[in-house]
């Protein structure tokens, strides 16, 4: 019996192989081709569904806030997309790091596809912002530092776009796409605590880990399918367009196999 | 120590040195970030005249006058931080939000050591959001009144639907 536990040392190495199995298994792009076309079919369609659900029910059978009255529905598409434009974000940075570090062909891809969407995400959240800014706020916009920041999320977004496709050599946009995505990882907790260590005109958060949410379950639940529904619309979007990158990679290796070594993935 | 383990702790001591430096930047420059500044500190340090600053703080209820001059309407009330109040006076259309026990910020210039007259009012909304009813009924059962400020914390644990 006692030597079928093995030592703590040992549980901990095959843990890590078994990680790093897992990722390089996962990982490749062929068989994540695979997995990500079998799957794409329920991630779209489920998308559609919570949205549909989410949206529905915020905007026309939740009840209107208190103080903000029915601009308050704005929040059902304002909260998703500002989350997701943060979420979007440390995804692209932890594909800089399996760039800079493992110098992963899917890593690569990945951080091409994914920063378009966040780039979207980041402006709806910018745009309903502002909108909601107007009646409730009084203004537009302001220089505060919630929003502010998250306007640097945006450029940063930009930045991340053009500087990945500036290059005759891939391999070199990739890394340098990737030190930016890196870099600008700082601006996330930036945001996610400007409304606390700052004052400013954006409110606080509604719903945080540590304390109870602040908001009206009647509220909190459309708000959640709807979140629900614009994170999987996210993960759909980018599965559709990492596909169709992986196959004009596979495209272009068939028609110019001598560039292979140096212009692919 | 492999090679790719050697680049992952490289960028990661990038990425912790990067993160060093930008906090020290935003801690010096902290006093230029906030939004705005509070009745207390405008009365203990008032800004050189004519200078745009941007006072934040609670409406004081019952403070709230309406007046007319020549045809725009001008208003004018108190604003407070909870230990002490400075009394704004605006011409002008109020945002929707604007009612007593509000947070708001106007921006204007300081007059004399109480008294500030704003070019501009914004209403800042707080982070609770429930439907009218259960405003109505919190205010009915005596557990908050609007005007005296934002909800205390505990009401959410007894009156959420």
């Amino acid at each position: 019996m006692p030597d079928s536990i093995p030592p703590r040392s040992c549980t901990s190495h095959t843990m890590i192989t078994r990680t790093r199995h897992f990722f390089h298994y996962y990982a490749n792009p062929g068989r994540f081709y695979h997995i990500s076309t079998r799957i794409q079919p329920y991630v779209t369609y489920s998308a559609l569904f919570f949205t549909f659900i989410g949206l529905g029910w915020g905007l026309f059978f939740s009840p209107p806030d208190w103080q903000q009255g029915d601009t308050v529905r704005i929040m059902y598409i304002h909260v998703p997309t500002a989350i997701l434009a943060s979420a979007g974000y440390a995804a692209l940075a932890l594909c800089g790091l399996s760039t800079l570090v493992w110098q992963h062909p899917l890593a690569n891809l990945a951080a091409m596809e994914i920063a378009p969407v966040g780039a979207c995400a980041t402006a709806l959240c910018l745009i309903t912002g502002s909108l909601r800014g107007k009646p409730m706020w009084g203004t537009y916009w302001v220089w505060d530092a919630r929003l502010t920041s998250v306007l640097i999320l945006f450029f940063l977004y930009l930045g991340h776009i053009s500087l990945i496709r500036a290059f005759e050599d891939k391999q070199r946009g990739y890394q340098a796409a990737a030190i930016l995505a890196l870099a600008g990882v700082i601006d996330l907790p930036i945001i996610k605590f400007s409304v606390d260590w700052w004052n400013t005109l954006h409110q606080p958060d509604s719903i945080t880990l540590t304390r109870a949410p602040t908001i009206s379950r009647s509220m909190l639940w459309p708000l959640i399918l709807s979140m629900l529904g614009f994170s999987l619309g996210f993960c759909a979007l980018v599965f559709a367009r990492l596909r169709a990158a992986i196959l004009e990679v596979r495209i272009r290796a068939l028609l110019f196999p001598s560039h292979r070594r140096s212009n692919i993935v | 120590m492999t090679r790719k383990t050697r680049r992952l702790w490289l960028v990661l001591i990038c990425i912790a040195c990067f993160g060093t430096a930008i906090g020290l930047i935003l801690r010096a420059f902290s006093s230029d970030i906030v939004f705005f500044v509070t009745p207390s500190q405008i009365v203990a340090s008032p800004p050189p005249d004519h200078r745009l600053v941007k006072l934040g703080g609670m409406v004081v209820a019952g403070s709230v006058h309406y007046s007319k001059h020549k045809e725009t309407p001008v208003v004018t009330f108190d604003v407070t931080d909870g230990r002490t109040a400075v009394t704004v006076t605006y011409q002008g259309i109020l945002p929707d939000l604007f009612r007593e026990g509000q947070s708001v910020i106007v921006i204007g210039t300081v007059t004399s050591k109480h008294r500030f007259t704003a070019s501009e009012v914004l209403a800042k909304h707080d982070e609770t959001y429930m439907p009218k009813e259960v405003a109505d009924a919190l205010r009915k059962s005596g557990k908050w009144d609007p005007r005296f400020g934002p909800p205390p914390p505990d009401i959410w644990h007894s009156n959420q639907n």
